[in-house]
């Protein structure tokens, strides 16, 4: 049987189809090669490089100050925590104290935005299963985060809002009061989430018992975040290693032992929760005064290596800096968490259906342009 | 009375025969004549169907969505179907080079064929019916099952791998669900003692069979409603095109006006469903009767019968777009499970029950 | 364990590895041929039980490669990084670590791609975002191209 030319079967009567790079639910240019037997998934392999940017060897000939805001670009839904962690090592390097009000808008941005990405992911599993409508009912939260953001930081999505010892500019006078109704929006609407999605029983069957990956898998993969939390993995950055005042924090990390994809939708949902705690108790007491520290105007780094390790909203983010002493770093390294987290997908997806592919892909929550860099 | 019995459309159809009969005495060239006006007429018909359910469905997904839906092209966005249909006209028909290009082309025409075939024997009103023919449940259940060959031909003939896993998966459903749709048929069949759709229709005068037929018949319809939304690849069952796993299955690689007699041919098909199951359940263009309440049956009867026959249709039809927007996809092995090991085993048992109370006489 | 524990556990392994206490983390240098059954040790000895490679990368000295490994233990919540020399800078060859961390398969791609380092036993070397014919290792720093632009 031909098919374009080629034999549509190989030798063993395995199947070959290519996923992307322009797929509907592959969120981007992902492109995995799938040998399937019928619908079953016998072997993936990731094919990556679409959107590769460099950004590890553009950082090396930019100063501190400008290569934080490269790496907005990675994961362009924890664009706020991508550049805390980028400010943080360059603080911890230069060992400057930030301002206790910096610190608070830190974390306060960095909470929305984890709800706002994990609100974007609740709408995508949706969209992915083939319910096309909780995505509207999750960007309508969504639009009021990005709206917020949009009055503080003057971009939606690629906020840019840190400078090397604190934040760019102070949050306007009504932050308070409208980071407030924002999070009332959130909690008032937030059973829908529930009604549309979680208690569907066609729903939940896609997710229970699908895409199991194991504690020793998760570890042994480096998978962080809500996905190797769903598989038992105690792996909250925000807890083991707090920075920016999270220590002083009262929040849950949430761990499921499930592994499987309605574990890792599960602790989604849980976190939009313990963020929206985590902004409850910061709002009303934000500290007053400065917000940056003083640092020179032309940034050098001792000599010697830093390595910053932030939580974004998908996984463990790090970053490693090689420096000589000069004003630009020797060698800049990434530790996306989507880059560890895609060698899950073919484990986590064998033997399963093209479907469940799908419903794996959704809950692990993929951003391709973290893992191209 | 008179007005009204124009609303039924029969009145409508006995003046145009009179009046042709006037100008074509022979009587074979008097029934081709007919026989073009109803085609004509069917064909603008369906076309305009396909519109406006196009426009409601937009419409019911953007109510559900919390959002406006169409609202710009002409008033309340009513144009936008035909402006959307303008542009896949203009697109190029673009047939792929290795595809098999006789089946490629083909099959877009059998799926409508199949698809307007359906409508043949459906009553739309009283007295008004393009073909009384005395097997119309069986004629429609067999004519449907054709648009599989087309799905299977388009998926094959494209030289996409995706399109063959949309067909091969098209293959496995349709012929399953065809089962369960059958016996839910059977059971109004029994019930009625007919197979033509207007025996059945009358056989609901004293009340529609949904209301006398007690807990077995609304089982068949429950049944019916879920067995064909997945023959006919909707929602949650459109696993043949499942946008998200194969990007369009079997017609990924249509475009242009090829791909718009498939979308026609999904409205079109969704309309021949509802309206069956207005038919066979809900009483078709039959009233709202209650056994002997004459008074109550009498007032009933002033609402003309195509409204009643439209009204039911579109009922249904609000109910399976509902679905729709409401429900994710279910996998490949869950639908056939849904099918095999549950809806085919409820529908005999439920076909049993319905016979024994049709020997019985325990309905109304 | 504290950094202390460590250094004596690991010079119980390797006695030639030497220590680096400035940074964050303890550094561990040792040379490339070591590295297999030293990384097998820290894997599965239970006091240390390293079972997390969280960042594994590459830095280009200009007159040797250094592979970079950074390790946690999700037990015993101590880390470490183990940094492995690779003189020959022409075909720097070194063992890959998959067979103890499943993650550095695309890591190592990643490595393999942009500094061309070959990892011995590998189950699938591939350049991971470059075309395969892609010329040169674009993380080296004697890396050139033409339509490269100085800022």
């Amino acid at each position: 049987m031909k098919l374009l030319g080629e034999d549509i079967v190989t030798e063993t009567g395995e199947f070959i189809i290519n996923m992307g790079p322009q797929h509907p639910s592959t969120h981007g240019v992902l492109h995995l090669k799938i040998w399937l037997d019928g619908e079953t998934i016998k072997k993936i392999e990731p094919h990556l490089g679409y959107i590769h940017r460099s950004i590890e060897k553009m950082s090396e000939k930019m100063s501190y100050r400008q290569f934080i805001y490269l790496t907005s670009r990675m994961d362009y839904l924890s664009a706020h925590m991508n550049n805390q962690a980028c400010a943080l090592v360059v603080e911890k390097a230069l060992q400057v104290e930030v301002p206790e009000r910096a610190k608070a808008i830190r974390i306060l941005l960095a909470e929305l935005s984890r709800i706002g990405s994990h609100l974007l992911w609740f709408a995508s599993v949706g969209l992915d299963l083939g319910g096309v409508t909780p995505f509207f009912y999750a960007f309508r939260e969504r639009e009021a985060i990005n709206s917020l953001m949009e009055e503080n930081c003057g971009a939606r999505l690629t906020q840019n809002f840190h400078v090397p010892g604190g934040i760019l500019e102070d949050v306007n006078p009504d932050f308070q009061k409208r980071v407030k109704e924002v999070i009332k929006q959130l909690k008032d609407n937030f059973h829908e989430y529930d009604e549309i999605l979680t208690g569907n029983v066609i729903f939940q069957n896609r997710l229970k018992g699908v895409g199991y990956l194991s504690k020793e898998d998760a570890i042994s993969l480096g998978c962080s975040g809500p996905t190797a939390r769903a598989s038992g993995v105690v792996c909250d950055i925000r807890k083991s290693n707090p920075y920016d005042g999270y220590e002083k924090l009262e929040f849950d990390e949430v761990v499921l032992t499930g592994g499987d994809s309605w574990a890792r939708y599960q602790v989604r949902m849980a976190e939009m929760l313990q963020s929206i705690k985590i902004i409850e108790q910061m709002i009303d007491n934000m500290p007053e005064g400065d917000i940056v520290a003083k640092t020179k105007n032309v940034i050098k780094l001792p000599k010697g290596e830093f390595y910053q390790r932030v939580e974004t909203a998908r996984g463990e983010l790090g970053v490693y800096i090689v420096s000589e002493g000069a004003a630009t770093p020797y060698r800049c390294k990434y530790r996306s968490p989507n880059f560890a987290n895609l060698s899950a997908i073919p484990i986590a997806a064998k033997g399963g259906k093209i479907g469940d592919l799908i419903a794996i892909m959704a809950t692990v929550d993929l951003i391709i342009p973290d893992i191209d860099r | 009375m008179k007005i009204l019995l124009a609303y039924s459309l029969s009145g409508f159809a006995s003046y145009l025969h009179r009046l042709l009969s006037g100008f074509i005495p022979d009587a074979f060239w008097l029934m081709v004549t007919e026989m073009v006006i109803t085609g004509v007429c069917l064909l603008v018909f369906l076309i305009l169907l396909a519109f406006f359910l196009g426009y409601m469905e937009r419409k019911v997904a953007a109510f559900m969505e919390i959002r406006f839906g169409p609202n710009r092209v002409g008033p309340k966005g009513t144009l936008q179907i035909v402006a959307d249909t303008v542009k896949l006209l203009f697109k190029e028909g673009l047939t792929p080079d290795l595809s098999d290009k006789f089946l490629f082309n083909l099959a877009p025409g059998i799926i409508v064929i199949s698809a307007m075939l359906a409508v043949a024997p459906i009553a739309f009103a009283k007295g008004f019916q393009i073909w009384d023919i005395n097997i119309g449940v069986l004629y429609i259940s067999s004519v449907s099952s054709i648009a599989v060959i087309g799905i299977l031909m388009a998926g094959w003939s494209s030289s996409n791998k995706y399109s063959i896993i949309g067909a091969m998966r098209a293959g496995a459903q349709i012929v399953s669900y065809e089962l369960s749709v059958g016996l839910s048929l059977i059971s109004i069949v029994v019930l009625s003692g007919s197979l033509s759709l207007n025996d059945i229709v009358e056989s609901q005068a004293n009340g529609w069979w949904i209301l006398k037929g007690h807990i077995p018949v609304l089982i068949s319809f429950v049944i019916f409603v879920v067995a064909s939304t997945a023959e006919i690849n909707r929602a949650p069952f459109d696993l043949v095109e499942a946008d998200q796993e194969l990007t369009g299955g079997f017609n990924t690689e249509y475009g242009g006006m090829k791909f718009a007699m498939f979308l026609m041919s999904e409205y079109i098909n969704l309309f021949v469903v509802s309206a069956v199951a207005a038919t066979l359940f809900l009483g078709g263009w039959m009233p709202f009767h209650i056994g002997n309440f004459t008074a109550f049956n009498h007032i009933m009867d002033y609402i003309p019968s195509s409204i009643w026959f439209f009204g039911k249709t579109l009922f249904i039809i609000f109910i399976i777009m509902q679905f729709r927007w409401t429900f994710p996809r279910l996998r490949i092995d869950q639908l056939l499970n849904l099918e095999w090991k549950y809806l085919l085993p409820i529908s005999m048992i439920n076909v049993l029950l319905v016979t024994l109370m049709a020997i019985m006489g325990w309905h109304f | 364990m504290n950094n202390e524990e460590l250094k004596n556990s690991i010079t119980q392994i390797l006695p030639s590895a030497t220590f680096d206490e400035s940074g964050e983390f303890m550094s561990v240098f040792i040379s490339s041929e070591e590295l297999l059954p030293f990384m097998k040790e820290l894997r599965n000895r239970d006091e240390l039980f390293f079972d997390y490679l969280f960042c594994e990368t590459c830095v280009d000295w200009k007159d040797h490669l250094m592979m970079v490994y950074f390790l946690n233990s999700k037990t015993h919540k101590h880390n470490i990084v183990v940094k492995a020399k690779i003189t020959d800078t022409i075909n720097p060859k070194i063992e890959s670590v998959y067979d103890i961390w499943k993650t550095a398969e695309l890591n190592e791609d990643e490595i393999f791609d942009l500094f061309g380092v070959t990892f011995l036993n590998h189950p699938n070397l591939r350049r991971l975002f470059m075309p395969e014919d892609w010329p040169g290792f674009p993380l080296r720093k004697n890396y050139v191209d033409d339509n490269m632009i100085e800022l």
